[in-house]
C-alpha cells in the first residue's frame, strides 16, 4: 500500500465530508449553506478557525472557476503556499549529507509516541545501512528506559541507559562517548514527555541541548518536536513554546491513522515555518513516513476522486 | 487551563461594557467573538453551534437584572449555560457494596491511562482502602514494567499477565485472574489498566467490550487528554457506544490547553467527568467541580477550590494568631518560615496560580521573565534552609542578626551572607505588605459565614 492511499484511508472521514459538499457545491455555486458545509468539514479537521475563515474569504471572493477542472483549486492553492514557503528534505538525505555521528534530539509533550517514534527511526536508519544508537534519555517516567530497550532488541540497536531518576543530562553525556568510540552514525536519543508549560522542565531540556553542543560542537544536528494527531489548537502553542526554548528544526506528527486528521499542522507551518519530516499513519514499525505537502494535501481534500 | 479563552470572553465583554443597552447587534458582536474564542479552544464545532443559539435565544429578549450591566448580564447567561453543558454536579465515583470495586480504564494511546490508574491507586490507599492493580496491556513494550514500578513506589500490588509482550498474551485472561485473585485475597478495588486504542480499531474495541463482560465493572472510565482536538467528540461516542462508559478522567491539566476537549466530551456522552489530572505525580489528581469550572472558564478563577485547600491546611485558629501578629507587626521569620512552608503544602506555585483569577497572567508573566525569575520550589526550599539555620532567637527577632550570625546562617543552609541578607530584606517587605492587607481574605478565609457569602459573590456574576 502507498503512502498516500494509507494516509488518504485515514483520512477516510474528512475526506467524505469534504467531497460530499464539494459535490454539490459543483452545481450549484457558492451558496452559503454549502460553504458553511465545507468550513465545518475543515474546522472538524483541526484546521483551526484562522486558518479556515481565511480559505473561506479567499472561496467567497474568487467563487469556484469554471475554467479549472479542479474545483478545489482556491483551498488547495493557499494550503501548498503555505508548505511550499518552508525548505524542506527528508531525514534520510540529510542523514546522508550530515555529519557523523548525527545527532537527533526528539523532545515532546507526554504521551505523544516520542519513544514510539525513536524505535521506527532506529529501524528505517539500520534498514537504510547506517548503525544507529538509542540513548534513552527519559529517566523519569516509569519504565519509559526498558521501553526503549525492547524496541532496541527487538530491531537490533544498542542503547545507553542509567537509572531511573538518574540525570538525563549525564546520560547523554555517556551516549555521546558511547557512539564516538563505537563510531556510530545517527545518535536517537529520546527525552521524557514535558508539558511545554513547566518552565523547569524546559530548563532541563536547554540543558541536555546545552550538553550535547558541548561535547560534540554542531550536534544536535536535529531537534525533532514529536506532535500528537489527535491534540487540536494546543499543538500550536506547544510547537510555539519548544521552538522558542530550542530553536526546533523538525517535526514528527503522529497518530494520523484513526479518525484524526492534523489539521492543525497547517496553521503551525504558516507560523513557524518549520519543516514537517515525518507523519505516524499506524501502529507498524514501517508506518512513519516523510511528510510530502502536497499529498498531504490532496489526501486531506482528496482532490483526485472530487474531479474524475 | 482555560486562561486563554477566559481573557478572550473577558475581551468581547470589556467591549460591551459601556454600552447602555444590550440590542441585538451587540450580542450577535459578542458572541461572533464567543464562537471564535470556543473553537480555538477545541470543542467541536457542532457544539459550539448549538451553545451559541443557546445563548442568543436567552439573551435577545432578556430584561437586564437591576445592579448588573449589560455585559455582567451576558457573562451570567453564558456562565450558567457553560455550567450546565458541564453537568450541574460534582460527580462521585460508585463503590460497590460488595467489594472489589472494578474500575476499567480505557482510552486512546498516551492519554495517560497508566499514570492515572497509579493516581488512582494512590487515592484508594489514602482512604486505607486496600487496593490491586492490573496490568491488562500486554502489546506496548514495557507497559506492564511501568505499572508494576508505579505499584512499587505506592506499595500496591500489581497482577501481570505471564504471556505480556508475546503474540499470545490475553488481555481478557489476565483481567479475569486479576479480578478473582482479588476476591480471593479480600481487596477492596481493583483497577484494569488496558491498553490505549483507536475507537475505530474494532478487534482492540471488541477485546474491551470482551473484559468487560468478563468481570462486570462498577466503573469504566475513559481517559481523555485535555489537548484533543475535535476528535474528543468521536473518540467518546465511539467508547460509549462499543464499550459503554460510566465517566471521564481528563488529564493533563495542568497544562496551558484551552481545554475545548472537555466540554466536547461531556456534551457528547453527557458522561460525568470525575477526575482531573493535573500533574505527572502520584497526588496530582483532583475532584471535578462543574460551577468552578465554569467559574474558571469566565475568569472569575477556581477560588473555591484554593479556599477549600487553605482550609485543609490552615485552622481557623492559626488563622486568627497570624492576624493578630500581621496587624500588630510582630511576624516572625518563624511565622514567615510556616507560612511559606502552609502555601507549599496547599499544591506547587503552579497549581495555585491556575485557581487564582488573574493567575495565567502572571504565570506566562514569570515564564516571560526568563529562567530564575517568580518564586519557583527551589527557592522556597532555600528560603526556608535559611530560617532553618538560624537559632531560635534569631527567628523570633531578626533584629539581633549581625554581621557574624549572619556568616554562620549562610554556611548552615549552604547559601551566601548575600543570600541571607535578601531574604530579610524580602522578610520585612513581606511583613509590611501583609499588614497593608490585613482585614482583608486572608484573615476571613477560615469563617464559614463569610466564606458562603464569597462564594454567592462568585456564583453570581
Amino acid at each position: 500500500m502507498g503512502w498516500l492511499q494509507r494516509l488518504q484511508d485515514g483520512l477516510t472521514k474528512t475526506r467524505k465530508n469534504v467531497e460530499g459538499s464539494l459535490k454539490r457545491l459543483l452545481g450549484s455555486g457558492p451558496d452559503p449553506a454549502v460553504l458553511e458545509e465545507v468550513e465545518e468539514a475543515l474546522l472538524g479537521a483541526d484546521v483551526g478557525v484562522r486558518v479556515v475563515e481565511r480559505l473561506m474569504e479567499q472561496i467567497r471572493t474568487e467563487g469556484f472557476s469554471t475554467d479549472s477542472d479542479d474545483p478545489l483549486h482556491p483551498f488547495k492553492r493557499t494550503l501548498l503556499d503555505i508548505f511550499q514557503t518552508i525548505p524542506s528534505e527528508s531525514l534520510d538525505i540529510l542523514i546522508q549529507q550530515g555529519p557523523r555521528p548525527y545527532v537527533i534530539l526528539t523532545v515532546g509533550i507526554n504521551g505523544v509516541g516520542k519513544t514510539t517514534t525513536v524505535a521506527k527511526l532506529g529501524k528505517r536508519f539500520k534498514q537504510a545501512g547506517h548503525q544507529p544508537l538509542f540513548v534513552a534519555a527519559d529517566t523519569f517516567r516509569a519504565a519509559a528506559t526498558e521501553q526503549l530497550e525492547i524496541w532496541g532488541n527487538r530491531i537490533g540497536v544498542d542503547v545507553i541507559r542509567h537509572k531511573q531518576g538518574a540525570d538525563p543530562a549525564a546520560v547523554v553525556f555517556d551516549g555521546l562517548a558511547a557512539a564516538k568510540s563505537r563510531k556510530s552514525d545517527v545518535v536517537l536519543i529520546d527525552t521524557a514527555g514535558r508539558l511545554h508549560t513547566k518552565v523547569n522542565l524546559m530548563q532541563e531540556i536547554q540543558k541536555i541541548k546545552r550538553v550535547i553542543t558541548r561535547e560534540l560542537p554542531g550536534a544536535p544536528h536535529e531537534v525533532l518536536l514529536t506532535l500528537d494527531g489527535t491534540l487540536g489548537q494546543n499543538t500550536i502553542a506547544q510547537a510555539k513554546q519548544f521552538h522558542e526554548s530550542l530553536g526546533v528544526t523538525g517535526l514528527a506528527l503522529t497518530k494520523l491513522d484513526g479518525t484524526a486528521r492534523g489539521g492543525v499542522v497547517v496553521a503551525i507551518a504558516e507560523e513557524l515555518k518549520i519543516p514537517i519530516r515525518l507523519i505516524g499513519v499506524g501502529e507498524g514499525e514501517d508506518d512513519l513516513q516523510n511528510f510530502q505537502a502536497k499529498e498531504f494535501i490532496d489526501a486531506l481534500l482528496h482532490i483526485e476522486n472530487s474531479t474524475r | 487551563m482555560f486562561g486563554s479563552l477566559t481573557e478572550k470572553i473577558d475581551n468581547v465583554f470589556k467591549q460591551l461594557r459601556g454600552q447602555a443597552v444590550l440590542s441585538e447587534q451587540n450580542i450577535t458582536d459578542a458572541l461572533k467573538e464567543v464562537r471564535l474564542a470556543l473553537l480555538e479552544a477545541d470543542v467541536n464545532f457542532k457544539i459550539v453551534k448549538d451553545f451559541i443559539e443557546r445563548i442568543r435565544e436567552k439573551a435577545i429578549g432578556q430584561e437586564v437584572f437591576k445592579g448588573l450591566n449589560p455585559a455582567q448580564q451576558v457573562v451570567k447567561i453564558v456562565w450558567e449555560e457553560l455550567r450546565d453543558l458541564l453537568g450541574k454536579d460534582h460527580a462521585e465515583l460508585h463503590l460497590s457494596s460488595s467489594p472489589p470495586t472494578i474500575i476499567m480504564m480505557v482510552g486512546l494511546q498516551g492519554s495517560g491511562k497508566t499514570t492515572t490508574t497509579g493516581k488512582l491507586a494512590s487515592h484508594f490507599k489514602t482512604q486505607g482502602k486496600r487496593v490491586l492493580l492490573v496490568a491488562a496491556d500486554p502489546r506496548r513494550p514495557a507497559a506492564g514494567e511501568q505499572l508494576a514500578s508505579l505499584g512499587q513506589e505506592l506499595e500496591v500490588l500489581v497482577h501481570r499477565g505471564d504471556q505480556e509482550g508475546k503474540p499470545n498474551a490475553n488481555a481478557v485472561q489476565t483481567c479475569r485472574d486479576g479480578v478473582s485473585r482479588a476476591k480471593e485475597h479480600g481487596y477492596e478495588v481493583v483497577i484494569l489498566d488496558t491498553g490505549g486504542r483507536l475507537q475505530i480499531d474494532e478487534e482492540l474495541m471488541q477485546e474491551l467490550v470482551d473484559i468487560k463482560q468478563s468481570v462486570s465493572p462498577q466503573e469504566t472510565l475513559l481517559v481523555a487528554d485535555s489537548m484533543t482536538g475535535q476528535e474528543a467528540v468521536s473518540v467518546a461516542e465511539r467508547f460509549d457506544q462499543v464499550v459503554g462508559l460510566d465517566g471521564v478522567i481528563l488529564t493533563k491539566v495542568e497544562g496551558d490547553a484551552r481545554g475545548g476537549a472537555v466540554l466536547s466530551i461531556r456534551s457528547a456522552t453527557g458522561k460525568p467527568i470525575k477526575f482531573l489530572g493535573v500533574g505527572e505525580k502520584l497526588d496530582a489528581l483532583e475532584p471535578f467541580y462543574p460551577d468552578r469550572m465554569a467559574s474558571r472558564i469566565l475568569g472569575m478563577g477556581d477560588v473555591l477550590t484554593l479556599i477549600e485547600k487553605a482550609q485543609e491546611n490552615f485552622s481557623q485558629e492559626e488563622a486568627e494568631t497570624l492576624q493578630r501578629k500581621v496587624s500588630s507587626n510582630t511576624l516572625t521569620l518563624e511565622d514567615f518560615r510556616d507560612q511559606i512552608q502552609q502555601v507549599n503544602k496547599m499544591g506547587s506555585l503552579d497549581q495555585i496560580l491556575d485557581m487564582l483569577p488573574g493567575g495565567q497572567k502572571i504565570k506566562s508573566m514569570v515564564a516571560n521573565a526568563g529562567p530564575g525569575a517568580g518564586l519557583p520550589e527551589k527557592e522556597i526550599k532555600r528560603v526556608v534552609a535559611i530560617i532553618d539555620s538560624m537559632t531560635r532567637k534569631e527567628r523570633r527577632d531578626h533584629t539581633i542578626i549581625n554581621g557574624n550570625r549572619k556568616k554562620r546562617i549562610s554556611r548552615g543552609s549552604g547559601t551566601s551572607v548575600q543570600e541571607v541578607n535578601r531574604l530579610i530584606k524580602q522578610f520585612l517587605e513581606a511583613r509590611r505588605m501583609m499588614k497593608t492587607l490585613v482585614g482583608g481574605r486572608m484573615g476571613k478565609m477560615g469563617k464559614g459565614k463569610k466564606r458562603k457569602k464569597l462564594v454567592r459573590v462568585l456564583q453570581s456574576p
